[in-house]
């Protein structure tokens, strides 16, 4: 995790007004979300490649978070449900302005895509049946399914799964798409048995630790 | 009532969307397409690919785009469009707001539980079937209608893999090579 590429951090450390606590430096509303705008409009592709403009906005170039501190966000963020990108401003917002801050960081990060797609979904809701539209379309759809094959393979090839993990992963696609099971009910089942399984080791670990008290 | 259930069905997307944006894919097809039946298979696929080729985060776009299709798609106005896209928007980030600032506040205990770490490791696998899931849906006869579409299939898979081409790039030399032979 915190092998990105930090390349100002060491300088940062050694100024010693940019880690001034932040609340004494009060950053405004304002400049809180249109720097959150301009990490937005630039970000193709989504939560990932928005870190390193993240990274370099807000920590190296504003000092409104100290690196650290940033990973820690990253790491919460990307366990968090919800969207990487909207998780990381609510939570930078809130350490830099409080629940204020946080607003205002969330609407200067989803303000720019919600402007630009309305216009390309008016735009486009007249031209649905234009032949061109439909040829061009035909041409993407297959690209789309190989876009988001891209990161099950990332994730398979990163995360080292047992036969029993790989199982699990099989299981699901084939409950979603077969069975046509939401993954709303897949995560809940996953929840109950998760929190159950904990509970029973922990009780045991408990009464283990009591006996070889005893 | 349909914007009340906009709002309450990316509400629900908003809670368990985790593993970020492409896991989000798996529940708004699961809740838009197979149980609503507001979009097609076909119209869900091409919002993903002008999702994907916009800037901004992924979900966002697709949210976005999905309330204005969908309430585009029952026969509304112009303006209960655009309404409906900014729920559709609004609707998926309010339960961001209440779980990651109740993590602020809980900021310290959740970072040393390895409780947490572990959920999000044994997690992992599910999150890898639902984004497969997302990928399967999408292989129907009507986005693979003809057998080229499974050469840009592979031509696609090949470039963003291996290649490392931007998602942008392949969805546009998608859009020209359709646009030429079809």
């Amino acid at each position: 995790m915190k092998k990105f590429p930090l390349k100002d951090t060491d300088l940062v450390k050694d100024n010693p007004e940019p880690t001034a606590p932040v609340k004494e430096r009060k950053v405004s509303l304002w400049s809180l979300a249109t720097t959150f705008t301009k990490v937005g409009m630039f970000t193709l592709g989504g939560g990932y490649a928005m870190i390193p403009l993240i990274d370099r906005e807000v920590v190296q170039k504003r000092h409104w978070l100290e690196s650290d501190e940033f990973y820690d966000i990253l790491a919460i963020a990307q366990s968090a449900p919800g969207l990487l990108a909207v998780n990381i401003s609510i939570f930078a917002g809130y350490r830099v302005r409080g629940n204020k801050g946080s607003i205002a960081a969330t609407i200067g990060t989803c303000l720019p895509s919600f402007l630009i797609i309305l216009a390309i979904a008016i735009f486009f809701a007249g031209y649905r049946d234009n032949i061109y539209v439909e040829k061009i379309f035909k041409g993407i759809r297959p690209v789309v399914v190989a876009l988001i094959a891209v990161p099950v393979v990332d994730m398979i090839q990163k995360s080292h799964l047992n036969i029993f993990r790989a199982l699990l992963a099989v299981g699901t696609a084939a409950a979603i798409i077969f069975l046509k099971i939401s993954p709303v009910y897949i995560l809940l089942v996953f929840f109950t048995c998760f929190f159950f399984i904990r509970y029973v080791k922990w009780h045991g670990k408990k009464n283990s630790e009591k006996e070889d008290g005893v | 009532m349909i914007f009340l259930e906009l709002f309450w069905t990316f509400f629900v997307i908003g809670i368990f969307s985790f593993g970020g944006g492409y896991a989000m894919l798996s529940l708004i097809q699961s809740k838009v397409v197979t149980e609503h039946a507001w979009i097609t298979a076909e119209q869900f696929t091409d919002i993903v690919a002008i999702s994907q080729a916009t800037p901004g985060p992924v979900g966002i776009n697709t949210a976005t785009y999905m309330g204005y299709t969908v309430t585009h798609n029952l026969g509304y106005s112009e303006w209960a469009c655009i309404g409906g896209s900014a729920l559709a928007s609004l609707a998926v980030v309010l339960p961001s707001f209440v779980i990651v600032l109740s993590i602020c506040w809980l900021y310290q205990k959740v970072r040393k539980s390895n409780l947490f770490a572990s959920l999000m490791k044994d997690i992992r696998p599910l999150i890898i079937g639902m984004i497969a899931a997302a990928a399967g849906i999408l292989v129907t006869p009507q986005n693979f209608f003809h057998w080229s579409s499974w050469l840009l299939l592979a031509g696609a898979f090949v470039s963003c893999k291996f290649l490392k081409i931007s998602p942008i790039w392949v969805i546009l030399a998608g859009g020209l090579i359709g646009l030429a032979i079809y």
